[in-house]
This record gives structure tokens, C-alpha cells and sequence, in this order.
């Protein structure tokens, strides 16, 4: 037997042997664990429908009033009902806005003239962070970016809202 | 490139005569399947861990969705089963594991047995095999009624009937396992629950350990 030919010899053929059955199994041991455990992860997120928010379009004036609603939330076995809020108006336009009301700052929920000292303007009582009344944070104060915006639709006079977007930093 | 990192650790912390430790024995030849076939009895105490690793691994994986709680145990089953990619085959690893792990080791009890291999001096493992046993069934008793289905229910009822027939502690003991005098309930599943992840593969480890230990220190039986 030649030197040269040996290129692998018996030890490292055993190693590679053993290595190979055994990350075998282990792999097939595991890929279902693995696929099961990041599951939440690759399942197509659910858009939330459209809900109807229980408003007529005819009863939203310039004034931003607050509208609770409650959506069906699916989550895994387990089904609820939790509640959901917006502050809606008609701009100088008459097109309706639906702020959300929560903070961009650290997400408590800001209320139309929550303060006396700040006339027309969103107020957060956690940290004074201040919105004018389209959303935009006010400079100098704590949030760093307007409030979230629903989508919404208009259906037979009565709104109808679904999903936040949140818009960027002014 | 993983011979370097090997080395690296190796030359500060000297780990190469821990796993050498562990790895490096000698297989005698009656023991070994590649000179006599009939050598194969020997792998059931083997394949018993391997279908544990299983078990624990799998049984990890399923506390991911599982809930032990009586509103939620059956939904969060049925949603693993149904709507969760891998989760049939995932739960159907445990569920048939269970019963393979229980196959196993009684071939390997069976294969101590009648070769005569707990005699003097590995009287002790043969000891801590039997407790070995019973925490197995009693992985298997308290898993049976995790998944809180009607089968589950009812085992469980007559299983702790069958805890109650013990000669002057049978009523305490049962309220002990159940959680409840006369419910098997809510405080029965959390109660199974704890036992079957917890503290049963806690005193697995320990034995198993043991188990592992003594057979090194003694080394494998004789020939017959």
C-alpha cells in the first residue's frame, strides 16, 4: 500500500461516518420541532376587515370625539372581543380623520384637549407629549411622530374602520 | 476551521480528557452486533435513551403551545393539531414515543433478566433500573391526561381509584395526586402538569445519571 493513495485514513473515515449518521438523525429529529416552533413566525398575518365603529357619518362634526368600537381578535385557540378606540373629525376639507389614540411616544392614550393649558391640541398625561389636531407631534415635546391613522371606508353613512398606519416623524 | 476553534478551547481548559472520559471505552466483542448478531439484545437500554431524547425534545417543543389549564388544554391541543405547521407530527412523536419508550425498556429489563446481568455485583442498577421504571410510568400516567379529552378523563378517574385501594393512606393519597377530595379537575391538570415536566424528568435525570454511572464503574456483563 502506498503512501500517497492513504489520503484518508481509517480514524478519519470512522469520524466522518459517525459524524455524518449522526447529524442525520439529529437533523431529522429536530426539523419538525424547528418547523413547528417557528410557525408563528412564517403564518400570513390576518389584515384585520373593515368594522363598523357604530358612528353615522353625519354625526362627526370638526370636533374630534372619541369612538369605541370592540373587534373579534383571533388569537391562536383563543377568541375576544377587546375594544378599540379612535378620535374622529371632519377636516377643513370634510374629509373624516381617525387618529389613534395612542402615544408615539410610549403608548398611553392621548385625549382632544386632555389639558386646559393646550386648547386644540392632543394631550398625553404621562409626559406632556402634545399633537396638533391632524396628529402632528408638536416639537419639543416627548413623541417623535405623528399619531397612527385608521383606514377606514364609508359604507351606507356609517363609518367603518381597520388597521393603524403609522406615519413618519415630522 | 472547527479543529482551530477545538484547539483554542482545548489548550485553556484541557476539556480533551473529560469527553475521552465519556466516549473512549472498549466495546467487548460479546457485546458487539458486528461479530455475533445476536449481540443486538444489547442495544435496547441504548435505544431506551435514545427514544427519551425524543421524548424530552419533543415534549419542549409541545409546552410551546400546550396550556395546562381546563378552559384552554383541549383548544390549545386541538389548535397544535390542526392549525399549526409540524404540530401533528411533533405530538405524534410523544404520543407514540411514550409507548415506545415503555416497549424498550422492558426488552432491556428482559434481556438483564434472563441473562442473569443484576447479579452480584451490579445488584444496585438493577435497583435503580426498577425506579427508573416506575418514573417512566408515572411520565406516562401523568401525560395520559394532559390533552383533557374524554380518554384522558376517564383514565385518569379510574387511575386514581386504582391509587385510592392503597392500604391506609389510599384517601390521602389520592387527594394528593388529584389535587381534590372528590373533583378531578382543574387543580388535577396543573397538579399532572407539574409532575409530568417538572419533577418526574427532574428524578429521571438524577437516575438515569446513576444508571449511567454504575454501568461505567462496573463495566458491561460477562459473556453468558
Amino acid at each position: 500500500m502506498s503512501d500517497k493513495k492513504q489520503q484518508v485514513s481509517r480514524r478519519q473515515f470512522l469520524n466522518y461516518t459517525l459524524t455524518g449518521v449522526g447529524g442525520f438523525m439529529a437533523a431529522g429529529l429536530l426539523v419538525s420541532p424547528l418547523r413547528m416552533a417557528i410557525d408563528p413566525v412564517l403564518k400570513e398575518s390576518t389584515s384585520g376587515d373593515l368594522v363598523n365603529v357604530g358612528i353615522s357619518v353625519d354625526d362627526i362634526t370638526s370636533e374630534p370625539q372619541r369612538v369605541d368600537w370592540t373587534i373579534t381578535q383571533v388569537d391562536g385557540w383563543y377568541e375576544s372581543e377587546p375594544s378599540r378606540s379612535a378620535w374622529v373629525y371632519k377636516d377643513d376639507n370634510g374629509d373624516i380623520v381617525a387618529l389613534s389614540p395612542i402615544c408615539t411616544h410610549l403608548g398611553c392614550v392621548v385625549s382632544w384637549e386632555g389639558s386646559e393649558q393646550y386648547p386644540n391640541q392632543f394631550y398625553c398625561p404621562c409626559h406632556d407629549g402634545r399633537y396638533e389636531k391632524d396628529g402632528t407631534n408638536i416639537p419639543g415635546t416627548p413623541p417623535t411622530a405623528p399619531l397612527a391613522i385608521y383606514e377606514q371606508e364609508i359604507r351606507d353613512g356609517i363609518l367603518f374602520l381597520g388597521n393603524t398606519i403609522s406615519r413618519k416623524g415630522a | 476551521m472547527l479543529q482551530k476553534m477545538y484547539d483554542w478551547i482545548d489548550e485553556r481548559i484541557d476539556i480533551t480528557p473529560i469527553w475521552r472520559d465519556i466516549a473512549d471505552h472498549e466495546v467487548p466483542e460479546h457485546v458487539n452486533p458486528a461479530h455475533h448478531f445476536s449481540a443486538f439484545v444489547y442495544c435496547f437500554g441504548g435505544l431506551t435513551f435514545f427514544v427519551v431524547v425524543i421524548q424530552i425534545l419533543s415534549g419542549m417543543f409541545l409546552t410551546m403551545y400546550y396550556v395546562p389549564d381546563i378552559e384552554n388544554a383541549w383548544k390549545s391541543v386541538y389548535y397544535l393539531q390542526t392549525e399549526v405547521a409540524h404540530g401533528q407530527i411533533v405530538r405524534g412523536m410523544h404520543h407514540w414515543g411514550a409507548s415506545v419508550v415503555i416497549v424498550m425498556l422492558l426488552l432491556h429489563t428482559l434481556r438483564v433478566f434472563f441473562q442473569g446481568a443484576y447479579k452480584k455485583p451490579r445488584e444496585l442498577n438493577w435497583i435503580v433500573g426498577v425506579l427508573i421504571f416506575f418514573v417512566m410510568l408515572g411520565l406516562g400516567f401523568t401525560g395520559y391526561l394532559l390533552p383533557w379529552d374524554n380518554k384522558a378523563y376517564f383514565a385518569t378517574q379510574v387511575g386514581l381509584e386504582i391509587a385510592e385501594q392503597v392500604p391506609l393512606i389510599g384517601t390521602q393519597l389520592k387527594t394528593l395526586l388529584a389535587g381534590d377530595a372528590s373533583i378531578v379537575g382543574a387543580q388535577t391538570l396543573t397538579r399532572f402538569f407539574a409532575i409530568h415536566v417538572f419533577f418526574l424528568p427532574a428524578a429521571l435525570f438524577g437516575l438515569l445519571a446513576a444508571h449511567f454511572i454504575l454501568i461505567r464503574r462496573q463495566g458491561i456483563s460477562g459473556p453468558l
